[in-house]
Parts: C-alpha cells; sequence; structure tokens
C-alpha cells in the first residue's frame, strides 16, 4: 500500500480537479473532459507500449487513430445501395488487382535471387499496377462519387453497431502497423521517427482524398451511437421521474406549478445529455481497465521481462536467443492497435468522422507529451499523462485568461498589450504544453510517475 | 511552333516553380542538415524556427513600412531580413542555452533531443502564434511581376504566355548566392573546416584544439541565416502562415534525408530532388500532349499520374522509398 502511494495521491488529485470543474464550470464539462481523459488514456498506453516497454519511437500515433476512426465508419454506417450498384464492381476489380500483384510480387520475391533486375521488374509491375488500377477504379469513383453527393457519395459501410468498430479499428492499425513495421522498424531511431511520422501523413492524405471510401473532406456525420439519444431520453417516463428524484429538495423550494414544470423541463434537458455522456464514461470505462489489466499482467510476464531486456540492451538479448526484430515487430503492431481502438472511440463519441481535422499536433505530438509527463514504461503513469495533459490543454484558455488579467488588473481594459493577450488566450496551451514536457524532460527525466520494476 | 509553346508550358507551369519551391526547401534542408550533422539531432522545431524568423522580418517589414522607407520595386521585406535574422539568431542562442546546451552536456542519446526539440516546438508555436496571430499574412510590396503572361504572349506571339513573378527570381537569386558563400565558408575558411571536422568524428576534433562552443556557436548563426532567408522567401512568394510552416517541416525533412542527412550539398539538391517529383508527379500533361501531339492522337483524360491532392504524399513516398533502399540518401550522408 505504502509504495503506491504516490499513485493514488496522483489520482486523487486529478480527480478532485474534475469534480472541481464540475462544480464550478459544469457537470456537461467535466464529463466531455473525464472521456476525452480516457479516450487519451488508451491511446497513451499504446504508445507506452512502443516507447516505455520496447523504446520504439512511433509518431504516426496521428495515422492509427484515424484508421481507427475509419473503421467507425466503415461498421456503423449503412451500405449506400445505389453506389454499389453503380461502381461497386469496379471497386472491387481494383481491389481484385491489388491482391493479385501483391501475391505476384511475393512469387517473384521467392522464386527469384536478389539482383538489379528483380528491383527493377518489381518496381515496374508496381507503377504499372498503379496506373492499371488508376484507369480501371477511374469511372466506378466517379459513378460512386455521383450518387447523391451532397448526402452520400460515398460506398457506406456494413450497418453493424458501432462498437463492433473498436475491434475493427484494432485489425486496421494492427494491419497497417505490420505494413509499416516491416518496413521501417530496421532503421535508427530518429529516422525512425521521420518514417512513421511521414507515413501517417500519407495515410491521411489518402482518407482525405479517396472520397468513394470515406467522403473525404465532406465528413460523414450522424453515425450510429451505443448509447441513448437526447432527444428520446427527454420524453421517456423513467428518465424524467430519475431527474425529479434527484432534484427533488431543489424542486419542492418552487411554489407555483407551472414554474416548477419549467425548472423539471430545464433539468431533464441538461440531465439528458449528463447521462449520455456517462453512459459512453461507463463503456470507455470498461475498456481501459480492460487493456490496464492486460497491459500490466504482460509487463510481469516473461514476455514483458524479455522486452525490457531487448530496450535496455539488444545485441544482449539477441546473444540470449531472442528474436529482436520479431519482437519489436510484435510490439508495434500491439501498441497500434491500441491507438487504433482508440480513433474508433473518438469517433463514437463524436458521433462524426472529421479527416480534415487530424493534424499531427493534436494526435501525435500532443500524445507525446502525455507519455512522457506521466511516466514512460509505467502504465499508471501513462494514464495518469493522458489525465493530466488533456485536463490542462482543455483548461490552459481559463486558466492562462485568469491569470493575465490578474497580471495586468491595473492596466485599463482598452490598453492594446492586454487586449491582445487576451485574444491570443487559445494559443497559451502550446506554451503550457511545451514548457511542461521541457521541465519534465530536465528535472524529472522518467515523468510524474516513473518506471518501477519489482523483482518478484 | 506547337512544340516552342509545349516548351513554354513545362517552363511556365514545373520548370520555374518547381525551382523557386527547391529553393526555399533547400535553405531549410540544409539548416536540419547542419544541426543534424554537428549538433546530432533531428530537429523537429525548425519548420516553427522558420516561422519565428519569418515573423521577425515581417515585424520590421511593417515597421519600415510605417517610416516610408521602402526599395522602390523591390519588397520591403529584404530590408528587414537582416534584422530579421539577428533576431531569429538571438532566440536560437538562447534556445540552446537554456534547453539544448544541458543535454548536449550530458551527452543524451539523439532520441532524447529530439524529445527535447519537440518541446521547443511548442514553444515557439505558442510564441508565434501569440504575437502575430495564427492568420495568413502577405507583407509583399514592390513590383510583382518581371513578366506577365500577357506582355510575353504579345511579345512573342506564341499562344502560352510565360509569367515570371520577382519573387521567384528574387528566391532562385538569393538562394545561389546564399548556397555559394555557405559552401565557400564550409569548405574553404578554417572555421568551416573544423565544421567539418566536428560533424566528421567529434573527439578527434576535440584532439586537434577545436573549441566546440565555437563550433556550436556558429552553427547557430548559419542556421538562423538559413532558417530566416527560406522562411522570409517562402512567405513572400507564397504567404505567411504559421501552420503551414510547420507543414513545410515534412517536405524539408525529405529533402534532407534524401540528400543524405548531414551532408550539406546533398540537401541543397535533394530540396529540387523533392520539388520537381512533387510537381511532376502531379501536373496534368493534357495540355502539353495536345501542342507536341498530332491532332488524331490527342488524349481525352488529363494525363496526370496522381492527383494534386497527393502532392505531400509524393515527396513522403520518395523518402520512404529512400529509406529502405539507401538509408545513407542518395548523395550519401551519415550511414546510419
Amino acid at each position: 500500500m505504502r509504495k503506491n502511494l504516490n499513485v493514488i495521491a496522483a489520482y486523487s488529485i486529478m480527480m478532485v480537479l474534475i469534480l472541481m470543474v464540475g462544480i464550478f464550470q459544469s457537470w456537461n464539462i467535466a464529463l466531455s473532459i473525464f472521456n476525452l481523459c480516457l479516450i487519451s488514456a488508451v491511446m497513451t498506453m499504446g504508445a507506452n507500449i512502443q516507447w516505455g516497454y520496447a523504446g520504439l519511437i512511433n509518431f504516426g500515433i496521428m495515422g492509427y487513430t484515424a484508421l481507427g476512426g475509419l473503421a467507425a465508419v466503415l461498421i456503423s454506417v449503412d451500405p449506400v445501395q445505389e453506389a454499389w450498384r453503380a461502381g461497386g464492381f469496379d471497386i472491387l476489380m481494383s481491389l481484385w488487382l491489388i491482391v493479385v500483384m501483391v501475391l505476384v510480387i511475393r512469387f517473384i520475391l521467392k522464386r527469384f535471387e536478389k539482383s538489379k533486375i528483380r528491383t527493377y521488374s518489381i518496381a515496374a509491375i508496381i507503377i504499372s499496377g498503379i496506373l492499371l488500377i488508376r484507369f480501371s477504379a477511374e469511372p466506378g469513383i466517379e459513378a460512386i462519387e455521383a450518387v447523391d453527393p451532397a448526402k452520400t457519395g460515398f460506398l457506406g459501410g456494413f450497418g453493424l453497431p458501432i462498437i463492433f468498430s473498436w475491434i475493427v479499428g484494432a485489425l486496421f492499425a494492427g494491419g497497417l502497423a505490420f505494413i509499416v513495421g516491416k518496413v521501417a522498424l530496421g532503421l535508427r531511431a530518429d529516422y525512425l521517427a521521420i518514417a512513421t511520422l511521414l507515413i501517417s501523413e500519407i495515410v491521411i492524405a489518402i482518407i482525405k482524398h479517396e472520397d468513394w471510401l470515406t467522403r473525404g473532406v465532406k465528413n460523414v456525420i450522424g453515425l450510429k451511437r451505443p448509447a441513448p439519444y437526447e432527444v428520446d431520453l427527454q420524453t421517456t417516463d423513467w428518465f424524467i421521474k430519475l431527474v425529479e428524484k434527484f432534484n427533488a429538495g431543489k424542486l419542492s423550494v418552487i411554489e407555483n406549478l407551472a414554474d416548477r414544470q419549467a425548472a423539471l423541463n430545464q433539468l431533464v434537458i441538461e440531465g439528458s445529455s449528463v447521462f449520455v455522456k456517462l453512459c459512453y464514461s461507463g463503456l470507455f470505462l470498461v475498456v481501459v481497465i480492460i487493456l490496464l489489466i492486460l497491459t500490466q499482467k504482460a509487463l510481469y510476464s516473461p514476455w514483458g521481462r524479455m522486452m525490457r531486456a531487448i530496450r535496455d540492451n539488444e545485441e544482449a538479448a539477441n546473444a540470449m536467443g531472442k528474436n529482436v526484430v520479431k519482437q519489436h515487430l510484435l510490439i508495434f503492431i500491439l501498441g497500434s492497435a491500441i491507438v487504433g481502438i482508440a480513433g474508433a472511440m473518438l469517433v463514437t463519441q463524436d458521433g462524426l468522422f472529421t479527416p480534415g481535422s487530424y493534424r499531427p499536433m493534436r494526435y501525435t505530438f500532443l500524445i507525446w507529451v502525455m507519455v512522457i509527463v506521466g511516466g514512460s514504461g509505467n502504465n499508471f503513469g501513462a494514464i495518469l499523462g493522458g489525465f493530466v495533459v488533456w485536463f490542462l490543454w482543455i483548461e490552459a484558455a481559463p486558466i492562462s485568461l485568469f491569470l493575465i488579467n490578474f497580471f495586468t488588473a491595473g492596466i485599463p481594459e482598452t490598453n492594446a498589450l492586454k487586449a491582445h493577450l487576451i485574444e491570443s488566450v487559445p494559443y497559451f496551451r502550446f506554451l503550457l504544453m511545451g514548457l511542461g514536457l521541457l521541465f519534465i524532460m530536465r528535472y524529472r527525466p522518467k515523468g510524474i510517475l516513473p518506471e518501477k520494476i519489482e523483482i518478484k | 511552333m506547337d512544340f516552342v509553346n509545349a516548351i513554354i508550358l513545362l517552363l511556365n507551369y514545373i520548370f520555374i516553380p518547381a525551382l523557386t519551391y527547391g529553393s526555399q526547401l533547400a535553405l531549410g534542408a540544409i539548416f536540419v542538415t547542419l544541426i543534424y550533422g554537428i549538433l546530432r539531432f533531428a530537429n523537429f522545431a525548425t519548420g516553427d524556427m522558420m516561422s519565428f524568423g519569418t515573423m521577425a522580418t515581417i515585424l520590421f517589414t511593417w515597421y519600415f513600412q510605417s517610416l516610408g522607407v521602402s526599395l522602390g520595386v523591390l519588397p520591403t521585406a529584404l530590408l528587414a531580413i537582416p534584422f530579421g535574422i539577428i533576431f531569429m539568431i538571438f532566440y536560437m542562442l538562447l534556445i540552446d542555452k537554456f534547453v539544448f546546451k544541458y543535454y548536449r552536456n550530458q551527452k543524451s542519446p539523439p532520441v532524447q533531443f529530439a524529445m527535447v526539440s519537440i518541446g521547443v516546438m511548442f514553444v515557439t508555436q505558442a510564441v508565434v502564434r501569440i504575437i502575430i496571430g495564427p492568420g495568413d499574412r502577405r507583407f509583399f510590396d514592390g513590383e510583382k511581376f518581371i513578366i506577365k503572361a500577357r506582355e510575353f504572349k504579345e511579345m512573342t506571339g506564341l499562344n502560352e504566355g510565360l509569367a515570371l513573378k520577382s519573387t521567384q527570381v528574387i528566391t532562385i537569386f538569393v538562394t545561389i548566392v546564399l548556397v555559394s558563400l555557405l559552401f565557400w565558408f564550409l569548405n574553404r575558411t578554417k572555421t568551416g573546416k573544423s565544421m567539418k571536422a566536428y560533424s566528421d568524428n567529434e573527439d578527434l576534433a576535440l584532439l586537434s584544439g577545436i573549441d566546440p562552443k565555437k563550433i556550436v556557436l556558429v552553427t547557430w548563426v548559419i542556421a538562423g541565416i538559413l532558417a530566416t532567408i527560406g522562411g522570409a522567401l517562402y512567405g513572400l512568394d507564397k504567404s505567411f502562415k504559421p501552420f503551414t510552416y510547420f507543414n513545410n517541416m515534412l517536405p524539408i525533412f525529405a529533402a534532407a534525408i534524401v540528400g543524405g542527412i548531414g551532408n550539406p550539398f546533398g540537401a541543397f539538391l535533394g530540396g529540387y530532388v523533392i520539388a520537381f517529383s512533387e510537381i511532376l508527379l502531379t501536373y496534368a500533361y493534357k495540355k502539353f500532349f495536345m501542342y507536341v501531339l498530332p491532332e488524331s492522337m490527342e488524349p481525352n483524360s488529363l494525363v496526370q499520374l496522381l492527383s494534386t491532392d497527393y502532392k505531400f504524399a509524393v515527396s513522403f513516398s520518395i523518402l520512404v522509398i529512400v529509406l529502405i533502399y539507401r538509408p545513407s540518401g542518395i548523395f550519401k550522408g551519415k550511414v546510419l
């Protein structure tokens, strides 16, 4: 118990902060911060598995998040029958061509010795294949995008409950990580960082511009929900009764019957959105707890010990007969798959998929700040990092507004400098993140909750 | 005649824009490569440092404009660049003193440096946005065109016009002068040679009495010059927006690595490799073929290899291919 004191203390402080937001700002804001903290925590767990367990640097988190989001769209949206009739055949043919191309390349790689001719012929196959696919898919893509472009213009998905997408998102992200890992994992750390960053940009470019699959920058809105809708809740009897019960004290003060009914209606509207957010919190909490148990088990298993050995001394681990390349690939896939789950969760919560919003600042670098600040190698630390950093990211603007007003209290409102500072309040969050990262790196390089290895 | 038209078409839409864009990338890539070769880390704050230098230049440009100082047909920004450079160097040295120096003395691994540079990236981004805001800023003044497309058509009687913007000429001219000076400095002067020695083998350089403090100082000074000029030229040619500068970091990295990281000349050429491949692969050649081929063979489609949406993706794919097959870059830089 005593050795976990700092963990308990850190989490209690975090919870108190979120409760304070609930009391002083509103429960709606507090819960939306809490939900995104949970999603961030899942992302940091993924990044932490790669960086903390194995020392692999992955700056492509944004790409896996977006793939998770794509999974949410492809699973939950109803198929657009008309689009399938218009261009489905062409798309399937192109997919078939891609499969054939991959098989041919694999065959050549297996069958022939490494030589210049082999390299050139593979390059020729890839280039001609891409051209062929482009020309064969072109009419299909155009036909699909012409189907009611204001509403659909894409193939749609499978029309399944959106919750399944959390698993499929993990599979998508893991699949991409398999390809990326095969290609890039041999690189030295900082090259790996750059390569993964650029690959994630390529993924985003594809998601943004292949409208037939993702609707691109036109966004997909109104996704299905695993939670009830606010509008339905507001007309449900048991929910209104519940709200009445909760606020019985407040309502009984109001004498006038009409006024009481109006107040109750207001409370029901507020309560419905809090209730929906609570449903999401429950779902996300389940995911976080399951992942936490699994990752903790893995960390203290023989496999976890092997990963740490590989991280700390690759050559020695290799000499002991551990397959470093294979284990690196495995952990790269596992970590990315977890990030994929988070991506799907994020889109589930928002109810919309906006490819334009995936930017490396928010989805790659911020997650890295979370991992480093929280404590790499320690799952509790990584989750805490997700909470602390997301909380600051959201609350930085009000905090800095307060500070600016406090320090310039003597200066009149019309002062140009003060007005300028107040106008640029949203950008203080970058400053706060940067300074936080720099201070932690300098004075507490292992993070708030450092890695602790217990030998049992 | 059709053939000349086709050549002018390519010059106007491919060659000159690619040369300009390539020059801007090249300056940034040399900046990345110098930091990597001498201070030994991948600087993720590259794009934002360039935007800081550009911001300083813009502020001085506005100041000069308010004083009524101008260079006539040339943009006032050229006058402001030297002051912007001083500000940039000052900022870089400040960051080095408070951030990077500690890790250099600790002999931290490159990954840690990269993480720290992400912290610097966040801070610089905040500083730029707080001072000048996140919006689009144009600070170009003076004569916009040297040759206008319409004038060119009237002069030569061709169907295709060739427009030559003054920013394009300035960019290419300044780049040539700056890069020649830089290579003269690196290859001919004693300080430049000691920088090369330090980059090749740190211990040996220290043994032969090279002062590491001086090397670091000179590196940041050169970096400041390159970052400010590269950023200001990009801003003059297109426009200044902090977010675009952050994004430009990616093709700049690509150029530096394609050229062989740690090798300034490679980085210089890498900038053009990236710029030309981006534009060549995403240009629609329909009009070109209409001029060159006989009428019966005219293409129906746009004859575009990739849509322009994939401009960035092209340079990244080139980089990924280079990283896999030739990790030391086309022009042999530091071996991984």
